[in-house]
């Protein structure tokens, strides 16, 4: 769409500019306060200037959270995306079944945070569980409380359960797109299901793709209290993630400055891979304009 | 099997029951429609089978839960249920949560629609780095947030209201909506805005009355979006509140006592957070399938 240049429009984004600057750029200019100096009591504080930073940069803590951080990001994703596509290629497409079908692939969506931490506690504990219990009685020793393979498979599945109707829904709604016209095209061609797939949805699908990956991946980073009703962070610190590690330090300990510095650094990093995610979505839709004229 | 044209009438045959095999392997869609629905179907009991086991227990008394496991409730009983019913503390909880939601949800809806119209038909000084900027407050994770939010609410007294809840989910919220409604707002041709300018209709009136209605399934999505991410936020309300406007989800904190976990009411605090999803669903699903897709096919 050719738009036209007009200043006036900021009128119409002033509202809205104001309402988040208040919840937005207030808080954040709290924190980069923080994370620069040293906060004894309200009179007394020191400028450091980078020195919470680096400390927070070479904290073996934080350094292992950052991992863990990246390894589960990375599993979820390479499970969630293929699974959601394929479960939006099985999905009925027409009458009650189709609502039925979306209608409960929608619902852990919907579910909150902490309750679906809650759901899943109750399904896998050992003695009142039907998962944990059916695993004991298989003869395998499964117990989230003491063995990190089992609490890390675990939150894997329970964020799979979680998310993965995020993926099937947008590629759902992506696939719908297509115009019948495209598959007797393809019917006449004899193509096999597989082209069919390769060359025809797949190809219509990489704009609701790269959206899903980027929500998936920005709300896996932050991900507390699925984790933190489930496993508490442990065993050890086995499940502790980034926003985990980041409330306990500055809610739990107090320490300001240095966790407003680790929080800037938290924010950066997903502003970056984000950042990488958003001009990839533009080119993308800047191809597309090019190709259509 | 060669393809090459057949000689004697015998091989015409033999050719011919070859290809029909052929077909026969490959199509096949009686078969092929039941795996499909078979997969389907297992999915979704891996969907169903841990809200099952909740609602399971929510109808145990905690003595059958801790006890025997059963696969369905033996002594079947509403009493956990009546004891969130029956105290005050339980289901303000739910209505503290759902009035923040509305809340916000109406909140991010009327600043979210004229500055999505804005970035979808207008360029201006700074347009593409104000909706990234817009875009990053998306990304913030709200731990980042949670101890200047809490001093930020407490100076400007608004510590323990709906409102303070409500304006703290509009850091996600309002970016959401903006970038949801903005690809459907695209979609609508700009031919439709300037006949209707023509016509003689003020702005105003044209946004209301002949523009909102040309993107509803956008509108109902946004809405859905929006209801979710506020609905299932725990950190940032929990922080915003203490007894006044606490949400469901701290509410729930208080099964654990002293004397064990109450499981029962547990589950059932649970069950009953699920409903006000599945009505949400229920009323948007018509819109779900093209709208899911944010505008953007």
């Amino acid at each position: 769409m050719n738009k036209v240049y007009n200043n006036r429009a900021w009128w119409l984004i002033l509202p809205m500019l104001l309402l988040v600057a208040f919840s937005a750029i207030i808080p954040l200019m709290t924190v980069v306060n923080y994370s620069v100096q040293d906060v004894f009591d309200a009179q007394t504080r020191y400028f450091t200037g980078t020195e919470w930073f680096v400390q927070m940069l070479n904290d073996p803590v934080l350094q292992s959270a950052l991992l863990r951080q990246f390894a589960f990001s990375l599993t979820i994703l390479a499970i969630e995306v293929p699974l959601g596509i394929g479960i939006a290629l099985l999905m009925p497409k027409r009458g009650w079944r189709a609502s039925a079908v979306l209608i409960l692939v929608t619902l852990p969506l919907l579910i909150p945070w902490n309750v679906v931490g809650s759901i899943w506690q109750l399904f896998t504990r050992g003695d009142i569980g039907l998962m944990g219990w059916s695993l004991r009685e298989l003869g395998y020793g499964y117990n989230i409380t003491s063995s990190p393979l089992d609490a890390w498979v675990t939150i894997i599945i329970m964020d799979v359960w979680h998310w993965t109707p995020l993926i099937a829904l947008l590629c759902y709604s992506g696939l719908r797109a297509i115009p019948e016209a495209y598959y007797q095209a393809a019917r006449i061609d004899r193509a096999s299901r597989w082209s069919v797939f390769r060359y025809i949805q797949l190809p219509k699908l990489t704009n609701v793709l790269v959206i899903g990956i980027l929500l998936r991946f920005m709300h896996s980073f932050m991900i507390y209290a699925e984790p933190f009703v489930l496993t508490g962070g442990g065993p050890g610190s086995s499940t502790t993630f980034l926003s985990q590690s980041l409330a306990i330090m500055a809610t739990g300990q107090f320490d300001v400055g240095p966790s407003a510095a680790f929080s800037l650094i938290y924010f950066l990093i997903i502003l970056l891979v984000s950042w990488v995610f958003y001009t990839a979505i533009m080119n993308m839709q800047k191809d597309k304009q090019s190709g259509e004229a | 099997m060669s393809d090459s044209m057949p000689t004697t009438p015998d091989a015409v045959r033999t050719q011919a029951a070859a290809a029909d095999a052929r077909r026969r392997r490959k199509a096949r869609p009686q078969t092929r429609r039941w795996r499909r629905g078979l997969l389907m179907a297992a999915y979704i009991v891996f969907v169903l089978l841990p809200i099952y086991w909740l609602l399971n227990l929510s109808f145990q008394t905690n003595n059958e839960i801790l006890g025997e496991l059963t696969l369905w409730p033996q002594n079947f009983t509403l009493g956990n249920y009546a004891n969130i019913f029956s105290d005050a503390n339980w289901y303000m909880g739910y209505v503290n949560s759902i009035a923040y939601v509305l809340m916000n949800m109406a909140i991010s809806m009327v600043v979210a629609l004229p500055a999505a119209y804005a970035f979808s038909r207008y360029k201006f000084i700074g347009d593409k780095h104000l909706f990234f900027w817009l875009l990053t407050n998306m990304m913030a994770p709200p731990a980042v947030f949670l101890l200047p939010y809490f001093q930020l609410y407490y100076t400007v007294g608004l510590f323990d209201t709906h409102v303070a809840v409500a304006l703290a989910h509009c850091l996600f919220n309002i970016p959401l909506a903006v970038w949801i409604l903005e690809g459907f707002m695209s979609g609508v041709p700009k031919e439709i805005d300037e006949t209707a300018f023509i016509d003689g209709y003020s702005f105003p009136r044209f946004f209301v009355r002949i523009f909102l209605p040309m993107i509803r399934s956008g509108i109902g999505v946004t809405l859905f979006f929006l209801f979710m991410f506020s609905w299932v936020e725990l950190l940032l309300a929990r922080t915003l509140t203490s007894t006044e406007a606490q949400p469901i989800a701290s509410v729930m904190t208080r099964t654990s006592t002293a004397s064990g976990i109450d499981w029962g009411t547990l589950s059932a605090a649970g069950v009953l957070t699920i409903v006000p999803g599945i009505l949400v669903v229920y009323f948007v699903r018509n819109h779900i399938a093209k709208g899911f897709a944010l505008g953007r096919t």
